[in-house]
């Protein structure tokens, strides 16, 4: 019997990692994902996970020491947020160039200057070029679900990518929540074990991985990464499928709520989703056709879905955490270039919104309402919405 | 001139080296190096003039690449699908019997 349990985000992302049963995890404590490497040493010290639990000196080795585990044939599993996911960056690519599906576990946090410990996504979405998957969790029971699914994807032969899994820094990972253990029967049976045919250790039979790529190679090497991040998109819905007739709980790259009459639709992801569909509600009771889409994938970005999503608004309102400095939201971006060629696109709008741990209020969200409703009267409207900014101390 | 004595195995490895991209761009293939010649970003070659050479087999020693071999009669022959110039050979010829000369096409 699945047993529930109230825990923080944090705590869930270690769960599921025990669950997982990686051979290695390497992790370097910064706030707010501390709490993950912090329960999985415990685990590991009860001898309720049998892991190699490596300590290291930072982030960067932490990754490295991942990349070594991984090109050693065995799953691996690391956690991090912000600053510490930044040091990593270079590894980032190798781990996706050398088709290495490690997973990890990321307590979305906002980047310095200023040093702020609170919840955006400039983190992750900084990371998006990388060839790592991107999954982002509305609540902690997603946490700890994605972090098995994005095992499941990256892993699959087809795909050979690594993930990594965001959720709010504090808005979950430091937020009690009932979350549903699974079985550990039907996580092994849904996981299986990682038997890799390309990147092993074995003396027997020598091979050389990581090796320099000529001008010759390179771009086919790389093109290989491309292409497993589309087959990504198939393999991830045959998991979403698996995964709700194991678990019986429903993932989709889009998530609809209330999405089919609707002609403003607002779309994000993480944590503000669930602040979304209750705002929603209210607006549907005063009358406004009004919907709201969240985001679960990133990367692969779920072109089709999304497309399907912009069909049905008249005007789609993007709103994140994260700001892509020149040009305006990074999602906006993506979704742009999703639409550009489409005949029928809604109005697109951008909002920047609740960075570095600023509460997302329903006034916020009215604001947002106030603008998209402009829009759909035909009124020009500002090509980049900074949502609650303060601009009495500007 | 004396033939590369690894040819033979340079020709098998060519040979078995599949030119396909692998996942991850891993090799299978040991010394499957040698299929990829190194020599291509030379900007200056040894000239080796016989007649000051002794013998002493240090440019031999020290090419790191390795790209000098011994003929019959153990004379250093440089190999320019692997040379990479780096003209330690020419530094450390105690005679001055290889000069390292600007590459032309
Ligand atoms: S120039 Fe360098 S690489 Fe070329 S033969 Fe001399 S030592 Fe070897
Ligand atoms: S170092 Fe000079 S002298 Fe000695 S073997 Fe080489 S070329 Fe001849």
């Amino acid at each position: 019997m699945p047993m529930r349990k109230v825990m923080k985000g944090n705590e869930a992302a270690a769960w599921a990692a025990k669950l997982a049963k990686p051979k290695v995890v390497a992790a370097f404590p910064i706030t707010p994902s501390t709490l993950v490497p912090e329960k999985i040493s415990e685990f590991v010290a009860d001898g309720e996970m049998d892991a190699e639990f490596i300590k290291v000196e930072s982030e960067h080795s932490a990754i490295s020491a991942c990349v070594g585990a991984s090109a050693a044939g065995v799953r691996a599993f690391t956690a991090t947020a912000s600053q510490g996911l930044a040091l990593m960056h270079e590894v980032l690519f190798i781990a996706a160039g050398m088709r290495l599906p490690i997973v990890m576990a990321i307590g979305n946090r906002s980047l310095s200057a200023p040093i702020n410990i609170w919840n955006d996504w400039q983190d992750t979405i900084s990371e998006r070029d990388t060839g790592w998957m991107q999954f982002y969790a509305e609540n902690n029971q997603e946490a700890l679900d994605l972090i098995l699914i994005a095992f499941k994807v990256a892993e699959d032969e087809r795909v050979l990518l690594p993930a990594m899994v965001g959720f709010d820094a504090f808005i979950l990972t430091h937020t009690v929540e009932p979350v549903e253990i699974p079985d550990q029967e039907v996580v092994d049976e849904f996981l299986g074990e990682y038997v890799p045919k390309h990147a092993y250790f074995d003396p027997a039979k020598p091979i050389t991985q990581g090796a320099l790529g000529f001008p010759a190679h390179y771009m086919e090497a790389r093109f290989t990464v491309w292409e497993a991040m589309e087959n990504a998109r198939q393999v991830i819905a045959e998991a979403f499928d698996e995964f709700e007739k194991k678990f019986g709980r429903r993932y989709h790259m889009i998530e609809e709520y209330k999405t089919d009459d609707a002609e403003i639709i607002l779309l994000t992801m993480g944590s503000l989703a669930g602040t979304l569909k209750e705002f929603i509600d209210k607006k549907r009771e005063e009358g406004l056709k009004i919907g709201a889409a969240k985001m679960t994938v990133y990367r692969p970005f779920p072109i089709e879905e999304f497309r399907a999503l912009a069909k049905k608004a008249k005007v789609l309102a993007i709103l994140e955490k994260d700001i892509s400095f020149g040009i305006g939201g990074a999602v906006f971006a993506d979704a742009g270039r999703a639409l550009v060629n489409e005949k029928e696109k809604p109005i697109l709008l951008d909002f920047i919104i609740g960075l570095g741990g600023r509460d997302v209020t329903f006034e916020n969200l009215e604001d947002v309402v106030e603008i998209s409703k402009k829009a759909l009267d035909g009124e020009k409207v500002e090509e980049v919405n900074w949502i609650g900014l303060r601009k009495e101390i500007l | 001139m004396a033939e590369n004595p690894f040819k033979a195995d340079i020709e098998k490895v060519q040979k078995e080296y599949s030119e396909k991209m692998t996942t991850g761009a891993i090799v299978y293939i040991p010394g499957s190096s040698v299929v990829n010649k190194t020599g291509g970003w030379r900007v200056f070659m040894p000239k080796f003039d016989k007649d000051k050479c002794i013998r002493c087999f240090i440019c031999y020693t020290l090419c790191p690449e390795p790209a000098i071999y011994l003929d019959e009669e153990s004379y250093p022959v440089f190999d320019y699908d692997y040379c990479k110039g780096c003209g330690i050979c020419a530094n450390e010829c105690p005679t001055k019997a290889i000069e390292m000369v600007r590459e032309t096409k």
